[in-house]
């Protein structure tokens, strides 16, 4: 009796305990804002005191690209190799996918070598789509590269098709010799952890500005860009896979005998194959989406498409180009799958057994070829066929200024004025001092001393770079959307939990909504909306709902059957069921899926300063535009750190619920 | 009962005369092996203390032993099953015993030669020529089929595709695989993918057969069928097996002899008979409690001097089991001749005691 007696009393301590620490913290807030009023180092150092890093990384690159020798080759030299040997193979897809080229024979003579014609490459894919994926995959092949083709996209899809070609396996196989080192070796293992973490956590854009100032604007410095982009994940995919690989083969090589590179290459990476492939995958998407952003160093193609039609503000055409890199990506995402799945059944039951494709395809190619040497006519699809769509959607656009615009700009002028505006002045005012406070006791009271000073570190870090009010406008947009993804992602989710049918739905629709390249998003957004914070935090919202979806769906329906059954026993009512059982026990995934709308929110709000936001995204974007590295670094990192405080604090958070409720 | 006839064959074959002693294959003496990143340190412990030293004396030292003390010879041409439940240090033994795991200390000779002190280079021959084994969850190969996971032991030594598959192919037909070749392991029950590791085992013509709890991962049923063909197989092949299981009827079905671990400790190494008849602690008389005393007990164990001048009702050998007689003891008045190989009277089997065995009683 006396136990529980002392208990309570303990557990009262400690609930006085946190009031307490809870209610010094809101004081010590309160009196820093008062203070900022006088001092202003509290509200924001910028205009007192900035540690000059950006000089510092830009001196450092400089440095780099002017002075660093290694003797015999300098680092410039280094980086023209680099790019002059990713040239080859790119200028060789580019030749003879889209270009074709011009061989001088002497005296004045030329012979023009025509691209491949593009129905032997829509045959090709065709051809492929059906033995990998059968009629269904098939049939998306012939509509997506017939839209290329009809519309006058084929081209420029063939351009971006290029760099695929050559980004992919680059990334893929540096991945996994990386992941390889990675799982031979602890040390390498523990060295490339953070590196990793913070590469995928850095915003696109921030990579684009020193691969522009070590590799020149091109297409080959676009595509280093993409690898860099594209590889992180292959490598924590590889080393995972690896790893995962069962103890009894490791030991079932060692016990026929196995030499280390046997071991390797014959036990290794075949057993590990099916998780490599979804590396490869995530390595095809990303470079994709990639591609397109790059093609503002460069890159060309599909993704400078949309850029120069956003930028003009022609919606007819970055709609059609959009469009094209949209069906582009669902079928090489939907393609890879079906070619993993492939390689999976057995020879016995594959499509088209005894007929040698790569034999086949090849002398399909050189058949055309020699066809569209002699004809070059027919290489190229005759432009008069083209239909342009650009016109009715320019046409649609200026019908909904028209006749939609007062209730659009209604929507538009009500959020503004009572959301979005009120926040960001909220978000401004406050000291830097006093969020760097807050965060320091919430990681605190989450999990130790370690984690606070780790958040508090990483706010004083955008404080003294002087990009405090820059990051507030981020937290604020970004708050703002991930509030509005995370509301329709968590009801969505609950809708689809309820059934098979809706989460089939949900699922497939989540999953196109993935394989959209993050540039896609801003098209109809601005063609509704014009430019501004309003259509940035639409774009963010429709980019970053997914995961919220899919982690709730998921969290609600992965709860043992058994503790359903006995709610169901104890006679609860679905309501009941729902608010008493299901989201209490789903809360952790739920935040984990909230976390990770948190990071692709993050990713896409750099995109957003394309059409005019004035926060660190548009830092990063005008430091890409005056090629100034210790700008966009910084002002990366920044964006990194945003995302970095809200993962570690939320990841802290469902350690220690599921720590409380001791499940997986 | 039909199963049980490979059981009475087995027991009938082995050692011709009683006490031919057969040769050693693989020996270990004074076998440790402690986990931890210490390990050299606790080697120097245990050697300090000429490789005894009790459990609470390492415990001090901050260790605790996985396999303590280990001594065991495994003769040519036996079936020698470890026996132990899960954390007995039996998986650990055979690892050591293979140098998949590095022993801590001790001495383990193979075939005359001192394994601990061979090269990486000369451990991949042996492995390679000289051992195969057989996993508890098959570890077979995905990618492979059927054929391409039995000849890949052939291919890593660099025997030449024709003759690794030709050599796979005979393996497939042994273990009664044939016609599945190109099959891959996913399309094959629990059973046949184990006969798929089975016939990878023995596609190098191994001399010491390991087989880390084959028959665990399956069905009872399944079980039972391969413990049979495992019996067949070995009457063909006349391996030198070590056998792990936790299973004990398991061990007393196959074992030639069995080593009991319990916690690291090997407590009693003996035929099935010792088991039962001279349990070395109430650890091994638990387990042999539930044992069906007239599968295990053999003639020579239940006889008594012959009287003289009695009429027998017919012979056994002294290492026959009371079930392969008890009809034949049971039907008669008169007892039954036990006589060794040279046809000597050795002592005559009664009626009574064989319904004792049978009855199940002290």
């Amino acid at each position: 009796m006396s136990l529980t007696l002392s208990d309570t009393s303990a557990g009262g301590a400690l609930q006085r305990a946190s009031l307490l620490v809870w209610g010094a913290t809101l004081a010590a807030i309160v009196l820093l804002w008062i203070a900022a009023g006088r001092l202003g180092w509290i509200a924001d150092p910028a205009d007192v005191f900035v540690i000059p890093i950006e000089g510092w990384l830009s001196a450092f690159v400089d440095w780099l690209s002017d002075d660093l020798s290694f003797g015999l080759f300098t680092f410039r030299d280094l980086t023209r190799a680099l790019a002059w040997v990713l040239e080859i193979p790119l200028s060789f897809f580019i030749t003879i996918l889209s270009r074709g080229t011009e061989v001088p024979l002497g005296a004045e003579r030329t012979l023009t070598l025509p691209p491949v014609p593009w129905f032997a490459i829509l045959f090709a894919f065709v051809w492929l789509c059906w033995v990998w994926g059968g009629r269904r995959l098939a049939i998306l092949a012939i509509a997506a590269l017939g839209y290329l083709v009809v519309f006058g996209q084929w081209g420029s899809a063939m351009v971006t098709l290029s760099s695929i070609l050559v980004a992919v396996p680059v990334g893929v196989a540096g991945g996994m010799a990386l992941g390889i080192l990675a799982y031979r070796s602890d040390r390498v293992a523990r060295g490339l952890t953070p590196v990793l973490d913070l590469m995928q956590t850095v915003p696109i854009f921030a990579y684009l500005v020193p691969v522009l100032v070590l590799f020149g604007f091109g297409p080959v410095s676009a595509m280093i860009a993409t690898v860099i982009y594209a590889m992180p994940p292959m490598v924590r995919v590889t080393m995972l896979a690896l790893r995962g690989v069962s103890p009894e083969l490791l030991e079932l090589g060692r016990m026929t005998g196995c030499t280390r590179r046997q071991m390797l290459w014959r036990i290794l990476l075949p057993s590990a194959r099916p998780s490599l492939m979804v590396g490869v995958n995530q390595v095809i998407m990303l470079s994709l989406n990639m591609v397109i952003i790059a093609s503002m160093i460069g890159a060309g193609g599909l993704g400078y498409d949309v850029l120069t039609s956003l930028r003009r503000l022609e919606i007819g055409n970055g709609l059609q180009a959009g469009l094209a890199i949209t069906l582009l990506a669902i079928l090489l995402d939907r393609m890879s799958h079906a070619y993993f799945a492939y390689r999976e059944t057995p020879r016995a039951q594959r499509r088209a057994q005894g007929v040698n494709n790569a034999a086949m395809i090849g002398a399909l190619l050189a058949g055309a070829y020699v066809v569209g040497l002699i004809f070059p006519a027919l290489t190229i699809y005759p432009d008069a066929w083209v239909i342009d769509t650009s016109p009715f959607w320019d046409g649609l656009v200026t019908w909904i200024n028209l006749n939609l615009y007062d209730y659009l700009d209604a929507v538009k002028t009500f959020l503004l004025i009572y959301v979005l505006v009120p926040v960001k002045r909220f978000m401004l005012d406050v000291p830097w001092l006093a969020v760097a406070l807050l965060l320091a006791v919430v990681g605190w009271r989450l999990s130790g001393l370690r984690l606070a000073v780790t958040v508090a570190g990483m706010a004083a870090f955008i404080a003294f770079t002087g990009n405090w009010e820059k990051a507030m406008v981020s937290v604020y947009l970004c708050g703002i959307s991930v509030l509005i993804a995370s509301t329709i992602g968590i009801l969505w989710g609950l809708l689809a939990a309820r059934s098979d049918r809706a989460y089939g739905i949900a699922v497939t629709s989540v999953d196109t909504l993935q394989t959209l390249p993050s540039f896609v998003y801003l098209i109809p957004v601005v063609m509704l909306f014009q430019v501004g914070d309003f259509s940035a935090m639409i774009a963010i919202v429709l980019y970053a709902l997914a995961p919220a979806v899919r982690y709730t769906a998921h969290g609600l329906r992965r709860l043992p059957s058994e503790i359903v059954e006995a709610s169901r026993m104890s006679g609860c009512t679905p309501r009941q069921m729902l608010w008493r059982v299901r989201l209490p026990l789903a809360l952790p995934e739920i935040a984990l899926g909230i976390n990770q709308t948190i990071m692709m929110a993050l990713s896409m709000l750099v995109i957003t300063a394309l059409v005019g936001t004035s926060d660190l995204g548009q830092e990063v974007y005008i430091a890409l535009t005056r090629s100034n590295v210790g700008q966009g670094l910084v002002a990366g990192l920044c964006v990194a750190f945003i995302g970095m405080i809200s993962d570690r604090l939320i990841t802290a958070w469902v350690a220690r619920r599921k720590a409380q409720f001791r499940i997986e | 009962m039909t199963q049980d006839s490979p059981l009475a064959d087995n027991a009938a074959a082995p050692p011709p005369d009683d006490d031919t002693p057969a040769e050693t294959k693989l020996s270990c003496k004074g076998l440790w092996k402690v986990f931890g990143a210490d390990e050299d340190r606790a080697r120097r412990v245990i050697q300090g203390h000429d490789g005894v030293i009790g459990r609470d004396a390492l415990e001090r030292e901050g260790f605790a032993a996985a396999v303590r003390n280990a001594d065991i010879d495994v003769r040519t041409g036996e079936i020698f099953v470890v026996m132990g439940l899960s954390g007995s240090g039996k998986s650990t033994l055979i690892r050591c015993l293979s140098l998949l795991l590095q022993p801590t200390s001790g001495e383990l000779i193979f075939d005359g030669r001192d394994l601990l002190g061979c090269s990486e280079k000369e451990l991949i021959d042996i492995r390679r020529h000289k051992m195969g084994m057989v996993f508890q969850h098959f570890a077979l190969l995905p990618h492979l089929t059927v054929l391409g996971n039995v000849a890949f032991p052939l291919e890593i030594q660099g025997v030449s595709r024709f003759d690794a598959e030709e050599r796979a192919h005979k393996m497939i037909e042994l273990v009664g695989l044939g016609g599945r070749e190109t099959d891959y392991p996913s399309g094959l029950s629990g059973g046949q993918q184990q006969r798929v590791g089975i016939a990878r085992s023995l596609a190098t013509d191994p001399d010491l057969w390991l087989l880390d709890e084959p028959f665990s991962a399956l069905d009872p049923l399944i079980r039972r069928e391969m413990q049979d063909e495992f019996l067949k197989l070995q009457r063909m092949l006349g391996k030198t097996i070590i056998f792990i299981t936790h299973d004990f009827d398991e061990a007393i079905r196959l074992a030639d002899r069995i080593a009991i671990m319990h916690s690291g400790d090997i407590v009693q190494i003996g035929t099935p008979e010792d088991l039962v008849i001279r349990p070395a602690n109430d650890y091994v008389r638990d387990f042999t409690a539930d044992v069906t005393r007239a599968k295990v007990l053999s003639a020579r164990s239940i006889m008594r001097p012959a009287d003289e001048g009695t009429s027998f009702a017919g012979d056994v050998a002294p290492v026959d089991r009371v079930t392969d007689f008890a009809a034949r003891a049971i039907e008669t008045e008169a007892p039954l001749a036990v006589r060794g190989r040279s046809g000597r009277l050795l002592g005559q089997v009664d009626r009574e005691a064989v319904i004792r065995v049978l009855a199940e009683a002290e």
